[in-house]
């Protein structure tokens, strides 16, 4: 009977555990759904173009959204605007320089003001972010959306697991990163608002 | 020659306004693929993808606007070969 019970105990503290143990997030989507948008508001003209080359692992514990802890990479050669010249300028060396800068990050520190409520999280994400090889810390807005057992409805029944959705609008300054800084703002907005719209897929194991 | 350069004139201009008219009148630059958004059921992400598209836009309207003021303009130098044949 004692060891019955001591059985017991030790698979109802390993079951909590797993429950409370944080998930890793894997954000490299294979339906190509996740997207960064930029938006370039000038005076005399607007650019608006996205990225779909999205990747990463964010760690969340769903007993513990405060403490997540992650990376988003952006492939930087999959930025697009409409015109097809207008995305090579964007490409090359004055702008982006995308053959040697290929990534574009975003490393999540700390999260501070966190507020959680049933599945949502909102948060201000503290980390670094990369672009054109410049690293600045910046905080980010973002609001996390825990999706348990959502998987399986994604993939059609093939995985099982969960899912989380984040969701971050922020701006950047142009010159900050060494885009074309001499580029005149009245074409070219010195501001660069970005909306990060990702899901990731912790698989169950 | 006058009224060959004032008919070409007519149709650049007609063709410059047509195209533009055609593709939807877009107001801003030429675009040569557009967005198409598709929403994810599950996430609600708006999902973000190009297709190769011809839209023209209104720095294309004004070259064929002003291709078209061009030639009616050098039209004007030109005789009128009808007049010519009066007068002599």
């Amino acid at each position: 009977m004692k060891t019955k019970l001591i059985a017991l105990s030790a698979v109802a503290a390993l079951s909590i555990s797993a429950l409370a143990a944080p998930l890793t997030f894997d954000f490299k989507d294979p339906k190509g759904v996740n997207n960064a948008v930029f938006k370039l508001d000038a005076p005399l003209e607007a650019i608006n173009g996205s990225a779909s080359g999205i990747s990463g692992t964010v760690t969340f514990d769903p007993a513990n959204p405060g403490a997540t802890k992650g990376k988003i990479v952006v492939d930087a050669a999959s930025l697009q605007v409409p015109n097809s010249m207008m995305k090579e300028h964007m490409h090359g060396a004055q702008w982006l320089d995308v053959a040697n800068h290929k990534e574009i990050t975003f490393e999540a520190k700390e999260l501070k003001n966190v507020k959680s409520s049933a599945e949502k999280t909102t948060a201000d994400a503290v980390g670094t972010f990369t672009l054109k090889g410049v690293t600045k810390e910046i905080t980010v807005p973002a609001t996390l959306t825990f999706l348990k057992d959502k998987l399986a409805a994604r993939t059609n029944g093939q995985m099982k697991g969960d899912l989380l959705v984040i969701r971050a609008n922020f701006a950047i300054n142009r010159a900050d990163y060494g885009i074309n800084p001499k580029a005149p703002t009245d074409k070219v907005a010195e501001t660069i608002d970005l909306t990060l719209s990702i899901a990731g897929a912790a698989p169950e194991k | 020659m006058k009224k060959a350069l004032q008919a070409v004139a007519v149709l650049v201009a007609v063709a410059a306004v047509g195209i533009w008219l055609a593709t939807g009148a877009h107001r801003g630059w030429t675009k040569t693929q557009v967005e198409k958004i598709t929403v994810d059921e599950i996430t609600g992400i708006e999902g973000r993808s190009y297709e190769k598209q011809f839209v023209a836009g209104a720095e294309l309207l004004s070259a064929g606007l002003l291709t078209a003021v061009t030639l009616a303009g050098i039209s004007l130098f030109f005789r009128d070969q009808t007049k010519l044949k009066t007068e002599s």
